[in-house]
């Protein structure tokens, strides 16, 4: 009875390990990658699919057609078979499930279903409804058969990874030409702070192509929307250039002091009329603007010395184990006060710069005090130790001297003694 | 008869100190060219005495919780008079203490001085030097910053590792699953209170086991004393030798000043248990060794956790070391060969595994 009950129970165990078996095998089972893995060329597909779709549970079929799991009826006539899918079919075939938020909603409901119609008003979408086939289309930037989440770092549209992909077509010159469009924008944004930002301290919330010119919807900023796309992110520079008089006049808003692609970290030289300062380039020395623009610099050069000195005290006061955290944060207060003056110049009026420069003398000059007080009591302290030094100095010497007479006091006891002895031996 | 003559008199009538300290005047030095180490543990003593008298100093001021333990501490360096001479006099003679502490049991480990009758003198000693370690490991995180606290976090990991017990002794070391105020006022408490009271004990028990046994002699100048009887040479310990180790302590005191004046102990910044913890963390130098033993062993050794594996290593190799005048005697004539390998390479290994420790980013 027990060996029966037994042998029950295994020939269930391995039914149910086959039928499991067989599940999991026909899921898995692709007779498209079968012979695509193994091609060369453009036919050739990784048999280990890396693709969104894949691990969503599509198959090569929902874009080519056909039928994944038999191979005699792969290409079969009413299987739907597409095969090769044209440039021109790309956008619409990828919009046929990402423009449809019912379909949509069943992976992701908070995925965006817009990309189609944001495409179609873009100036790759319009060129691409004109029949130029040169433009971007959805797999040129997102790639075909191994599309990422855009939060996976190898995806082609990571942040880090967007400037590479944009630059595949608008770094070359040849393609660019028939558009009046310069190649060199990536060579350029690679020389900014922005990539620097991006690229070598990997902040992923620096801007990149996309952040500026969009990415479904790419359309470059206008002249006059140029300030509107950087104040984005710089809400005060954008707010106090709203204040200036360079508001009315500045065709390219922003760009006109910092450029479009290639934005350089500006330092206090930017402002004023010396070589290289962005002022020198409309203001001379004579005019009234050229003598605010060299009295701002002036003022900003002053106090960063004034700030730079008083933390060159504080590093040193440190060095030498000095506790100079209170001061430090006294120091970041003026730090602080130097940073909104520069904002500020973007009002281009001296008299806002100096407001704030004004409100951050009182802690730059605490802080300066306060390095130069931990100076005074560093060297107080080493001078202090000498007292003890001299007086532990002394002793020594004293115990020296007394250990060395009481050592030949009783050494010459003992010699008597042993005179005595033997005086009284004999 | 003058005043101080008086009040010896009372005394002496009451307490017959003379009698008392009788054991002192008899007590001798052996005189020969390995003397100087001798100094060492009078050394150590000393800084140990330097730490109670500036621990107490710093008692004045220090306030054991999570929210006032940094400003405190800052308020000692920076406000307090001299305070900054206490504090860094404090963690210097800690460092040195430790320093003297190993530098004495290399001593005594290289001299065979823990050959019978001192076998238990050895073992106090060791006990002792346990203690000193964890003056150090709760004394660290008193002042709360940054450095301490990660290392403290790395520390009672590494406690937590330990089989079976591990992970109880983590909760207990810091009050809690994580490190927290809970753990700063259990180190304070470590610190100031329960260590004191033993090593005050145990440096009683120490003394007392020197005084009965004496100060031992190397080997090879015994040997040589018993075929030179002539050359034997002692010095008495009160007040010949006392006076010079006077010397010692007084230049060490000096040094201690100097040190606490050109390179005051810095307090770094305020520890947040929330932020990362800062790259290249590091215990005090007196447990790189383990923490780089730790590091280069591979996650799985022979399907044993590494880590587990050197804690056992360690615990196993200390036990061994605080068992050697034992495991000399059992392993017979050349038990003694067999030691002084071990502590050249139990020397070789600690420096060496240090100064690793220390280069490592």
């Amino acid at each position: 009875m027990g060996n029966l009950k037994a042998t029950i129970c295994w020939r269930l165990l391995g039914t149910v390990m086959l039928l499991a078996s067989a599940l999991a095998s026909a899921q898995t089972k692709n007779v498209c990658l079968d012979c695509h893995s193994k091609l060369e060329g453009s036919l050739k597909v990784a048999a280990e699919q890396a693709d969104v779709h894949g691990h969503k549970g599509m198959s090569c079929d929902i874009c080519h057609g056909g039928n994944t799991q038999d191979e005699a009826r792969a290409k079969a006539a009413g299987s739907g078979f597409r095969g090769h899918i044209s440039r021109e079919q790309i956008p619409e075939l990828c919009g046929s499930c990402h423009a449809d938020v019912n379909y949509m909603t069943r992976f992701n409901p908070s995925l965006r279903t817009d990309q189609l119609a944001q495409y179609h008003i873009s100036v790759h979408g319009i060129q691409f409804a004109k029949g130029d086939a040169h433009v971007a289309i959805c797999t040129d930037c997102h790639g075909a058969h191994e599309i990422r989440p855009g939060s996976d770092p190898r995806s082609l549209v990571h942040p880090l990874n967007v400037a590479q992909t944009c630059q595949r077509c608008h770094s070359d010159a040849t393609l660019m030409k028939p558009y009046r469009i310069v190649a060199t924008q990536f060579a350029d944004y690679t020389d900014s702070v922005h990539h620097e930002a991006m690229v070598l301290r990997g902040d992923l919330s620096a801007p990149t192509c996309s952040t500026c010119h969009g990415s479904h919807g790419a359309v470059p900023p206008g002249a006059g929307s140029v300030a509107n796309v950087c104040s984005t992110c710089h809400v005060l520079q954008a707010q106090f250039f709203d204040e200036s008089p360079h508001k009315a006049v500045f065709a390219e808003g922003c760009a006109t002091c910092h450029t479009s692609h290639r934005i350089k970290h500006p330092d206090d030289n930017f402002v004023g009329l010396a070589a290289g300062s962005a002022c020198g380039d409309c203001h001379a020395a004579d005019d009234e603007s050229g003598k605010v623009a060299e009295a701002i610099h002036d003022r900003l050069h002053k106090f960063e010395v004034r700030v730079a000195d008083a933390r060159m005290l504080l590093a040193r006061a440190e060095q030498s184990g000095m506790d100079v955290a209170e001061a430090q944060v006294v120091l970041g207060q003026a730090n602080d006060a130097l940073t909104k003056a520069r904002v500020r110049v973007h009002t281009a009026r001296l008299a806002k710069v100096n407001a704030e420069l004004d409100a951050g003398l009182k802690p730059a000059a605490a802080a300066l005090s306060a390095g130069e007080a931990a100076m005074k009591e560093r060297a107080f302290r080493r001078k202090v130790v000498l007292v003890p030094g001299l007086a532990i100095l002394a002793v020594v010497f004293a115990l020296g001297f007394y250990i060395r007479e009481l050592e030949r006091s009783e050494a010459e006891d003992q010699k008597s003694g042993e005179q005595t002895d033997r005086k009284l031996a004999a | 008869m003058d005043a101080a003559a008086r009040v010896q008199t009372w005394i002496d009538e009451r307490f017959n100190v003379g009698e008392l300290l009788a054991p002192l005047r008899e007590k001798t030095v052996p005189v020969h060219r390995y003397s100087q180490w001798y100094f060492l543990g009078g050394l150590t003593l000393f800084l140990f005495a330097v730490q109670l008298c500036s621990g107490v100093l710093l008692l004045l001021y220090y306030r054991p919780s999570a929210s006032e333990a940094y400003e405190s501490v800052q308020n000692i360096t920076n406000h307090v008079q001299f305070g900054w001479l206490v504090r860094s006099l404090h963690s210097w003679s800690a460092n040195l203490m430790v320093f003297c502490a190993f530098a004495h049991m290399f001593s005594v480990a290289f001299a065979r001085a823990y050959r019978k009758p001192r076998e238990l003198t050895w073992v106090t000693g060791m006990f002792l030097l346990f203690l000193v370690l964890g003056f150090g490991f709760s004394g660290y995180l008193l002042p709360w910053n940054t450095r301490a606290y990660f290392a403290t976090k790395v520390g009672t990991e590494v406690a937590g590792q330990v089989p079976v017990v591990g992970h109880s002794m983590m909760v207990l070391l810091r009050g809690g699953e994580d490190v927290s105020g809970a753990t700063l006022t259990r180190f304070f408490a470590l610190h100031v209170a329960i260590l004191p009271a033993l090593a005050i004990g145990m440096v009683m028990l120490h003394l007392l086991l020197v005084q009965k046994f004496g100060t031992s002699v190397p080997v090879s100048v015994g040997n040589d004393w018993e075929r030179n009887p002539h050359r034997r040479k002692e010095m008495k310990f009160f007040p010949n030798f006392f006076l010079r180790e006077l010397i010692g302590w007084y230049i060490a005191l000096g040094l201690l000043i100097t040190l606490a004046a050109f390179f005051p102990w810095e307090l770094g910044t305020k520890a947040d248990p929330f932020s990362p913890a800062p790259p290249g963390i590091k215990p005090e130098w007196y447990f790189l060794a383990q923490f780089q033993t730790l590091k280069l062993i591979p996650a799985k050794v022979f399907h044993m956790d590494g880590e587990v594996l050197g804690i056992l290593g360690f615990g196993l190799g200390g036990a061994l070391w605080l068992g050697l005048p034992f495991i000399e005697a059992l392993l017979g004539p050349r038990g003694a060969r067999y030691v002084r390998v071990g502590a050249v390479f139990v020397l070789t290994y600690l420096a060496g595994m240090s100064v690793v420790g220390y280069m490592a980013r």
